[in-house]
């Protein structure tokens, strides 16, 4: 097995807002190791976003961090100094924030977006390159991400072009600075599904090929299944359950993710996907014991009582469930 | 659409928006309850010599006819005769002009360079002591009004401390420089007369402080309602998560969005900055168009009232044009969408 | 149907539950609820002012020189003017006058300022909207206290020819405010939901659009209600407004201004007057748009 790269425990964030606070992380844990493809599943508003956004410490300020362990490569990302972080951010680790449209600053056009940041990458890696060499580059970056005409996209704003190539440009921005670990929150969501899938095709050569690591989040299974090694599934702030993604698919043990599986449409029939009733819990007073009580059809008393804790179900499977065992 | 194109379309609905104006100020003006005649005059002045300036000012004609006279006399360069300086409209206001002008370019510098920083500074520092420290300045300046702080200001740096000089544009016995463009900083430093200069200056500082503090507190929130807004925006937190550096990020990636409210809103700056500057003028006795404004208005000059209300949307209309023109430039959204319709 | 529409949440329904959720919005905000009590004094104040204040006979004419120029002191805590009027009384009654320019003002303008929005805004580029918003575009082409004083200067100076100058300029931002939220708020679907089942033009505009607007609307009036109390205090400074011995806030501040810096207190405590009236105004226009900005998130 090859070595952890980024390892998370116990990440805790809380927002203030106007009449409380929002308890939203709950003791977050994952682990994604060198050269491995990560999902993050789960539906939307569980926090997801939120743990990238952490780990790469761009927590809007109303946020609070009681509590956060983000080890890259041995060293506490909560404790890095600035250049340190500056150095992480230009060289190792790169987000795609989820809407393209929403990422790329309206005002300037692409080409100073992207040669600012290849400037600095290249400037962490010891090389001040000419503007001539960064134009270079930049196109470089455009064409992996599979942008024709890289020099026409240069010259236009953000909203003369279509969102699957505002998306793209987002993912020519990552691979300036994503040299070992890139995070994808939900790449292609806002698009139409071929082009999501093109986007996923896109990524998955690209890391396949530049051998880093991937974190892809999404809300469907469906998106991740032929992607990645490995699936972390996501409910209400809280990890509940993680597994080789071909084990997940064949034997999902939380209740929450077998509701996940049963609420994805089959082409073979078996009518209108059966979901999972009632919403994600309210973060302000969220249950006491496990998050999920209040949804679930195999609830027993100590699950409003007591947090499940992750435990062992099988080879590199895991599980956040008193249905096996305490 | 090029921006020359952009720049020929609004001028022209300017010049529309002006032609309504004057309907509208010379109809007021004649239309309204009142002999404008008989109260230029006093009430005792005889009746042959109201008569007379009847005929003068041809109120004696249908209403359309007095109009299309005006204009005539408009396009050939006469507002017609001020009843209190016995001089053409036109004249008057061309000496008065450059006075305000000065006044008001001061204040507008004084808005600028002193909103846009403090209203980034508290949004960048949200919710801490200097926010609500800017804060609670920018409602005292809201609340008070410009003419207040006019009277304000004259008390206490004119009368108590006295540290600036409260009355006209120079000293008295200080020559005014020769007259290029009449606005008398601007002269003075043509001419390499520094003197002068500092003198024009230290009388300006007050009257365009007075009348810069209102838009200062406006600008300050406008900017510090955007820049907050703006930190939270995706893209600002994607500059920072590709590691660039905080000091390009809050002066080019934060900076222009976070303006474009600030400088679409000095329009209405310009607004009231124009409309203080009435009652400003007069506090300081500043010899500008707005004074003379003032004192045609209490006189009853219906001449000078309409030539100073057209000049004033004429300089107000360049203003907005101007001010329009920044913002597609800050905008490129507005610059190519809006100007394609 | 509709109300059907109402019942599943597409119409915007207004409950007694709203009603105390807006409130509760609005009282956590310490500043708003302090423009409340402010404004409520204020208006208590000028209801009351023969029976609150210390010398009511002071309000109008009156001279009384061997007690003139007095600095503030326990009989007069702000002070007598050069008449001998009691300065505090004066801005009681002053308070009479600023309120009664601002309803007068906002009642008249704002009917036709929103009806006329609504219209140019439903009929978005029809010949009604141009006609309207061009008219408009002129009344706003130059600035409002500009048109306010060469109106009033055409006019005999008195308080009541003031409110009619400043109305007759004032309704434009009322039909640009409600221009451009109708003319979004047409594209919307209960709008379009509406025309689908025939509802006619005015139960659109009226009973759809305009409610719509009423957030906004309503903290317009409040933040104009301070604008409308500046602008007619501007008036009467330069002469062109209410005429002495009315005790008018405006009218006090240009009688002061001439003894200054001496006899400060005559300028000083009606110039405090109206920053306490116009912030009273501003900080509760603000606690009314923040019930309506949280409403729309």
């Amino acid at each position: 097995m090859s070595s952890t790269l980024l390892n998370v425990e116990e990440l805790q964030v809380h927002f203030k807002v106007y009449g409380g606070i929002l308890k939203v992380l709950n003791d977050v844990a994952l682990t994604v190791n060198e050269k491995e493809k990560v999902g993050l599943i789960g539906e939307s508003g569980c926090g997801k976003t939120t743990t990238m956004k952490a780990i790469m410490r761009i927590l809007p300020w109303n946020a609070i961090v009681p509590k956060a362990k983000i080890y890259f490569k041995g060293k506490d990302i909560m404790k890095m100094s600035d250049s340190e972080l500056k150095r992480l951010r230009r060289r190792s680790i790169s987000m795609i924030f989820q809407d393209p449209t929403a990422a790329l600053n309206p005002v300037f056009k692409i080409r100073d977006q992207l040669f600012d940041i290849v400037k600095y990458a290249n400037l962490e890696m010891g090389k001040n390159l000419s503007k001539k060499e960064i134009e270079e580059e930049a196109i470089r970056l455009l064409r992996e991400a599979a942008l024709p005409e890289p020099e026409r996209i240069l010259d236009s704003y953000p909203f003369q072009l279509s969102g699957g190539m505002r998306q793209r440009v987002c993912i020519a921005m990552a691979l300036a600075s994503a040299h070992e670990l890139l995070i994808a929150d939900e790449p292609g969501t806002s698009l139409d599904v071929t082009i999501e899938d093109q986007i996923l095709r896109l990524l998955k050569q690209i890391v396949e090929e530049k051998r880093t690591s991937i974190i892809l989040i999404s809300h469907a299974l469906g998106a991740v299944k032929g992607f990645v090694d490995r699936v972390y599934v996501m409910y209400a702030g809280c990890i509940v359950e993680s597994a080789r993604t071909p084990d997940l698919f064949r034997e999902p043990l939380h209740p929450y993710t077998k509701g996940l599986l049963a609420a994805v449409p089959k082409l073979t029939g078996g009518g209108i996907p059966s979901g999972i009733k009632g919403r994600v819990p309210d973060y302000m007073n969220p249950p006491l014991g496990c998050r999920f009580v209040t949804r679930c059809e195999y609830a027993m008393p100590i699950c409003e009582k007591k947090q499940p804790r992750m435990i062992k179900a099988g080879n590199d499977h895991e599980v956040a469930c008193f249905l096996y065992g305490e | 659409m090029r921006l020359i194109t952009y720049i020929a379309k609004r001028v022209g609905y300017t010049v529309f928006v002006l032609l309504g104006l004057s309907i509208l100020i010379f109809t007021l003006a004649r239309v309204l309850p009142g002999d404008p005649a008989r109260m230029a005059l006093s009430p005792r002045a005889p009746e042959w010599a109201v008569e007379k300036l009847r005929e003068q000012l041809r109120l004696n004609e249908p209403l359309p006819i007095q109009y299309i006279y005006w204009l005539r006399d408009v396009f050939s360069g006469s507002l017609g005769e001020s009843l209190v300086t016995r001089r053409d409209v036109l004249t008057d206001i061309t000496e008065f002009l450059p006075a305000t002008l000065e006044l008001l370019l001061f204040a507008l510098i004084f808005d600028v360079i002193i909103a846009i920083p403090i209203g980034m500074l508290a949004g960048r520092k949200a919710n801490t002591w200097i926010d609500n420290l800017v804060r609670g300045f920018a409602y005292i300046g809201v609340t008070i009004p410009a003419f207040v702080f006019a009277i304000i200001f004259l008390l206490i740096f004119g009368y108590i401390l006295q540290i600036a000089p409260t009355v006209g544009r120079l000293s008295p016995g200080v020559m005014p420089p020769p007259r290029i463009t009449g606005l008398i900083t601007i002269d003075s430093l043509i001419t390499g007369n520094f003197s002068t200069f500092v003198d024009a200056l230290s009388h300006l500082i007050l009257p365009s402080f007075a009348l810069a503090l209102g838009p200062i507190a406006q600008e300050a929130r406008i900017t510090r309602a955007s820049v907050v807004e703006n930190l939270n925006k995706d893209y600002i937190l994607a500059s920072i998560s590709h590691g660039i550096p905080e000091r390009l990020i809050v002066l080019k990636y934060l900076m222009r969005p976070s303006l474009i409210p600030t400088v679409s809103i000095l329009g209405l700056d310009i607004a009231s900055l124009m409309g203080w500057a009435f009652l400003v003028e007069s506090i300081f006795n500043w010899p500008g168009m707005s004074r003379y404004g003032i004192i045609a208005m209490l006189r009853k000059d219906l001449n000078a009232i309409v030539g100073v209300v057209m000049v004033t949307g004429l300089v107000f209309a360049i203003a907005n044009i101007v001010v329009d023109v920044i913002v597609s430039l800050l905008d490129p959204r507005i610059r190519m969408v809006e100007r394609a319709k | 149907m509709l109300e059907k529409l109402k019942d599943l949440g597409i119409l915007s329904p207004r409950k007694a539950e709203d009603y105390k959720k807006a409130w509760y919005k609005f009282s956590r905000n310490p500043l708003s609820v302090a423009g409340l009590v402010i404004v409520i004094v204020v208006v208590a104040l000028a209801i009351l002012a023969p029976y609150v204040t210390p010398y009511p006979h002071h309000a109008e004419y009156y001279v009384d020189f061997a007690n003139a120029n007095q600095p503030p002191s326990l009989a007069h805590p702000f002070g007598t003017d050069q008449f001998g009027r009691d300065v505090l009384t004066r801005i009681i009654f002053g308070f009479r006058y600023s309120l009664m320019m601002a309803a007068t003002v906002l009642a008249i303008v704002t009917p036709p300022g929103v009806i006329l929005g609504l219209i140019a805004g439903y009929y978005r580029d029809r010949w009604i909207d141009t006609v309207i918003m061009r008219i408009a575009d002129i009344f706003v082409a130059v600035p409002p206290l500009v048109l306010a004083l060469s109106i009033c200067a055409v006019l005999e100076p008195n308080i009541f020819n003031a409110m009619m100058a400043v109305s007759l300029m004032w309704w434009p931002w009322y039909t640009r405010l409600v221009y451009s939220m109708a003319s979004s708020l047409r594209m919307e679907p209960f709008v379009q939901a509406a025309e689908i089942i025939g509802a006619s033009k005015i139960h659109i505009m009226f009973k759809e659009i305009l409610p719509n607007c009423l957030g906004a609307i309503l903290t317009k009036v409040t933040l104009d209600a301070a604008w409308v109390i500046i602008l007619g205090s501007a008036l009467s400074f330069v002469g062109l407004g209410a005429q002495p011995p009315t005790p008018d806030l405006g009218t006090m501040l240009s009688d002061g201004a001439k003894y200054m810096p001496t006899i400060w207190w005559i300028t000083v405590f009606p110039a405090i007057a109206i920053a306490v009236i116009v912030l009273g105004f501003n900080l509760l226009g603000d606690g009314i748009r923040d019930i309506y900005a949280a409403e729309a998130r």
